[in-house]
């Protein structure tokens, strides 16, 4: 058994790409080797900014023996056929089996490959891995050809085994592979050979390297929240930071340093955010005050000075940083406390989407909307118009042109400083939410009110130039935006006729078109150079089409995924959505959730059997005689006890399941048809339906319509699979 | 590792410095190009000479314009007016890395005591239709460079790659003399007779600049010569290549860029006037970019037929730029 070192050493490998490359190593070669025989016993891959490293370990020596058989010509051939047979295969007349066949007598050569020493199958994977390397991005550099992430400098290939280590034989566009590496980059440059993985990883960590990328964030981890700890403070946990850093150094060390008392002012996100971006630096914060007080940087060496220039250094540069966010926060501020005018004026000259209009006109569309939207939410109106005209006012902040992932939070703190409600400013924030499946939905009436309006508006508005979204391209993110109303509805439980939401959306867009277009056309008599710089190029009003069933449906696919995800059958779900008022999602779940939980019951389960007995007869009979059976049953033609039962309980729970359904109590409604069941069930162990007397025959099937409509009335029970 | 130098002790000392040292690495040490250009990549040395098969090696400083950065000299570190060094390396040598750390050491930085990370920042300019994977280079946490690997310009695949280097001079000298305000920086030695700070030489240019780059630049004027500028391109390019003068092929490709130069400068003031709205922007960029295509396309047809000239330019195994490496004679 042999063991395989890898080391790929090159210029620095983007952080981000890391952890994939990785992976991708390890399965690359170890499927290769598989594929030519070699089978190891286990494989680990390592990265660090400057090498790309694999082991594999328990490695046969070379590839097994394969038999390989191949038909010939008959024995009797001309002997041209069997000349060629020989040549092709390489072998002697004596060699081949002949063998009796249905076709007599055959000839068959049985060719014995040996296996191949695992040095040589190595060097075809690597070099087949190297020049196939699945990286996102990939260069070429100097006079050559070949591509890889960055600068391939030198490959390390060692086999070892018992009776020592060897070189893997192997030269890919001039670089040889050998045995030797390099220690990091500063604190050990030179290069040194190694003799197998065990060497190979303690001669890294003695030459200031530190192979495993988990280990390494894991020191960071370690040593950043110890020395936050000491001063009382705690480490900002952010795992996406943790692994981005550990990716840029080889040696970590960290470095924690005050944050300059002038710039303590800031809203902690800022603080947060600016650090992270531009320097990669973790926030430290006092737990009493929440307030962000040091940063962690970590660097890639020691220093003799043990950090005391390098930490000098990068807090010089985070002041420069912070200056530039305190002065975009105090310009800010400045708009924002004169009450955002200019904001809100800004929003003119920044572009939604050139058929919807710049943000300013979606904003006065968000305001009349959210206005309209606000009683289903319990939001006051006035309030919720109020938190839409100002909700994207920070789009035009600078803190926020600087950094854009802080819309929101900004909005948030500037409404704040504008003196205005705490629901308003909570709604510039929470209007966006929810971003992902996971995220919290808001509760807050003026939120919920705002952040309906918002996606309901973007959604109707590219429903309406017809951008919808198709197969994975969804470049406006409508998926996620009408996810984000389904669960603003359902988690609030609201009562929100979506057609009508859909219908006023678009109303608003339509009015803005045709005042727009009136304007031009005003415009158009006095001075004719205004109408060519409307805000919409082709001037035309948004093309009038419905576009209100199309998505409903689209929220009808996406309520389905949802739902699923939390034990609602999609056949449930259907039974429910050709019911009516589907587009009040709320009650549609509901009914949804009733109908589930009936089916999982006996009582369900047999309801269904007798439902669909009922409905097949039915049919049947519909079909055969072309009428429709509606009326109900008459008792004059009553014959069976069973029957009399059955007709009896039908009128009695008739009335209890439909004002059950009109107080909206589907598990009332439910309940009381599951109370049929024994009548139902009664009734068809008894009784024929096709009686020879054929008023009573249609009497009877006059009553069976009576268990189907009332079944129907509930959920469409002939949508239920299984 | 060389002795460390002593720090320099003006923002020139900082320049001369890096033009001795790529010198000593066999760079020719070009002057600025005499047009108004964002950024030293526009230089024809850097951008043309990234095309085609011949060797090349030339460092220079590049006077940079970013009319939208004015802030009429009184922010510590934007300007409308900077300085950018540049260093192109065709084809990029093994040790271009070690070539420029060693570049660091020649302006004062120590590189045992500072932490240098090579973080990745992947550069495209949209105008010049050009792309190369490269990193930011930060020293303490500051980025003082732009390392790229070319991997294409004007649309065109760079073969050989070219190596290309790009110091923010003024960044990076405050870093390296300490100074917290670009104003305060000194430019010539503080012990000089009459010693000068960037603010004596540059203070009343920004606040006039950013006057005029943000309110008064007629922009009308600025429209009519980007168009004069784009058409006149064109015309060069249309010519016939062969010169009825001298009978000789003469593609003018050197002559058509300057009017692509032109136009992406006063693309850049009608952007700082605030006259080119969001969807405006991307027309723009496409036709500046296919200017720079166009010229690039000239370029690299005027390059080939010279190459195949026996007696043109250097050798291939040439003027590699460090003496005394391993040369890596991959030339044309």
């Amino acid at each position: 058994m042999a063991d395989l070192l890898i080391e790929l050493f090159s210029e620095e490998i983007p952080a981000r790409m890391q952890a994939r490359a990785g992976a991708d190593l390890k399965r690359l070669v170890t499927d290769g080797l598989a594929e030519a025989g070699l089978r190891c016993s286990g494989a680990r891959a390592f990265v660090t900014p400057r090498r790309l490293a694999l082991h594999v370990e328990g490695l046969p020596g070379k590839s097994p023996l394969r038999r390989e058989e191949r038909r010939g010509p008959r024995a009797d051939a001309p002997q041209k056929a069997i000349e060629g047979f020989l040549r092709a295969t390489g072998m002697r007349r004596a060699q081949l089996e002949t063998r009796a066949t249905a076709k007599g007598d055959v000839l068959f050569a049985v060719i014995e490959h040996a296996g191949r020493p695992a040095g040589e199958i190595v060097a075809e994977v690597l070099e087949c891995t190297v020049r196939n390397f699945p990286w996102p991005r990939s260069m070429r550099w100097g006079g050559g050809t070949l591509k890889w992430v960055r600068p391939l400098h030198s490959i390390l290939c060692l086999l070892s085994d018992e009776a020592g280590a060897r070189v893997v034989a192997l030269d890919i566009d001039g670089i040889k592979a050998g045995d030797s590496t390099a220690g990091h980059r500063f604190m050990a440059p030179g290069r040194f050979s190694v003799t197998g993985f065990q060497d190979y990883a303690t001669r890294l960590k003695r030459a200031f390297v530190r192979l495993d990328a988990a280990e390494r964030a894991e020191a960071i981890r370690h040593d950043a929240t110890t020395a936050a700890f000491a001063q009382g403070l705690e480490l900002v946990e952010d795992a996406a930071l943790l692994a981005e850093v550990a990716g840029l150094v080889e040696w970590p060390v960290v470095l924690m340093g005050e944050i300059e008392s002038d710039f303590l002012g800031l809203p902690p996100e800022v603080l947060q955010t600016s650090m992270r971006e531009h320097q990669k630096f973790f926030s430290v914060k006092d737990p009493k005050s929440g307030q962000i007080v040091r940063f962690v940087t970590v660097a890639n060496r020691e220093t003799a000075d043990d950090g005391a220039a390098i930490l000098a250094g990068n807090r010089k540069v985070l002041a420069a940083r912070l200056a530039d966010a305190r002065f975009f926060w105090e310009n800010d501020l400045r708009v924002a406390r004169a009450g955002m005018a200019s904001w809100l004026d800004a929003l003119a000259h920044v572009t939604f989407h050139n058929r919807l209009g710049s943000q300013k006109e979606r904003v006065a569309r968000l305001e009349r909307l959210a206005g309209e939207l606000a009683p289903a939410t319990g939001a006051d109106a006035a309030l919720a118009r109020e938190a839409a005209r100002v909700a994207k006012a920070d789009l035009a902040s600078e803190m926020v042109y600087e950094f854009p992932e802080l819309q929101g939070t900004m909005g948030r703190c500037y409404a704040t400083a504008a003196g205005l409600r705490a629901e308003v400013a909570a709604a510039c924030e929470e209007h966006y939410a929810p971003l992902g499946p996971s995220d919290a939905v808001p509760r807050a009436p003026v939120s919920v009110a705002v952040g309906l309006a918002d996606k309901i508006d973007m959604l109707a508005g590219f429903w309406a130039i017809g951008e919808k979204p198709t197969g994975s391209k969804d470049p406006f993110a409508l998926r996620r935006a009408a996810l984000g109303v389904i669960r603003l509805v359902l988690d609030n439980d609201l009562r929100l006729p979506l057609l009508e939401a859909f219908r006023a959306a678009l109303n608003g867009l339509d009015e803005q078109a045709a005042g727009k277009a009136a304007a031009g056309k005003r415009a158009g008599e006095t001075d004719a150079c205004k109408a060519d710089t409307g805000e919409k190029p082709d001037g035309k009003a948004v093309p009038r089409q419905d576009p209100g069933d199309d998505l409903l449906a689209f929220f009808h696919d996406r309520l389905k995924v949802h739902l699923r995800d939390r034990g609602i059958r999609h056949d449930v779900i259907d039974a429910c959505l050709s019911m009516p008022g589907n587009d009040d999602l709320s009650l549609l779940v509901r009914r949804a959730r009733a109908l589930s939980d009936f089916l999982e019951t006996e009582d369900g389960a047999n309801l269904l059997q007798g439902f669909r007995r009922a409905n097949n007869i039915l049919e049947q009979a519909e079909a055969r005689d072309g009428v429709e059976y509606s009326y109900g049953a008459e008792e004059k033609f009553l014959r069976a006890p069973q029957e009399k039962a059955l007709f009896r309980a039908l009128s009695q729970e008739g009335g209890a399941i439909s004002s059950a359904i009109d107080a909206e109590d589907f598990a009332s409604a439910m309940a009381s048809l599951a109370s049929l069941r024994v009548a139902i069930d009664g009734f068809f162990e008894a009784v024929q339906v096709n009686d020879e007397n054929d008023v009573i025959r249609r009497n009877r099937l006059n009553m069976l319509s009576s268990i189907r409509d009332l079944c129907l009335g509930v959920a469409d029970l002939r949508r239920i699979e299984g | 590792m060389a002795a460390r130098p002593a720090r320099p002790r003006s923002f020139q000392e900082v320049i001369l410095r890096l033009q001795a040292y790529w010198a000593g690495q066999g760079c020719a040490v070009l002057q600025p190009y005499d047009m108004e250009v964002g950024a030293g990549t526009f230089h024809p040395a850097t951008t043309l000479r990234a095309l085609g098969p011949r060797p090349w090696a030339a460092a220079f400083v590049q006077p940079s314009r970013r009319p939208t950065d004015g802030r009429y000299g009184e922010n510590p570190n934007r300007l409308q007016h900077y300085y950018q060094y540049q260093v192109i390396l065709k084809p990029s040598p093994p040790d271009f890395q070690a070539l420029y750390l060693g570049s660091l050491q020649a302006i004062g930085i120590d590189m045992e005591m500072h932490d240098i990370r090579f973080v990745e920042d992947d550069w495209e300019s949209p105008t010049l239709g050009a792309w190369g994977l490269g990193w930011e280079v930060w020293c303490d946490g500051m980025e003082v460079s732009q390392f790229t690997y070319f991997q294409q310009v004007g649309g065109h695949d760079c073969h050989p790659v070219s190596g290309e280097l790009t110091y923010g001079l003024e960044r990076l000298a405050m870093y390296v003399l300490g100074v917290d305000h670009v104003m305060a920086m000194p430019f010539n030695d503080p012990d000089a007779p009459i010693p000068l700070k960037y603010g004596d030489v540059f203070r009343q240019a920004e606040e006039q600049y950013s006057r005029w780059n943000f309110d008064v630049a007629d922009t009308a004027m600025l429209l009519r010569h980007f168009e004069d500028a784009e058409a006149e391109c064109q015309r060069i390019l249309a010519a016939p290549e062969e010169d009825p003068k001298t009978g000789r092929r003469i593609v003018m490709a050197l002559p058509a860029y300057d009017q692509c130069i032109k136009a992406s400068h006063l693309f850049n003031l009608l952007d700082a006037r605030g006259v080119i709205s969001v969807t405006e922007r991307q027309a723009y960029i496409g036709r500046v970019r296919a200017l720079a295509r166009a010229c690039a396309g000239a370029w690299l047809q005027s390059e080939t037929a010279l190459s195949e000239e026996p007696d043109a330019g250097p050798a291939p195994s040439g003027p590699a730029p460090s003496g005394n490496r391993a040369g890596d004679g991959q030339g044309a």
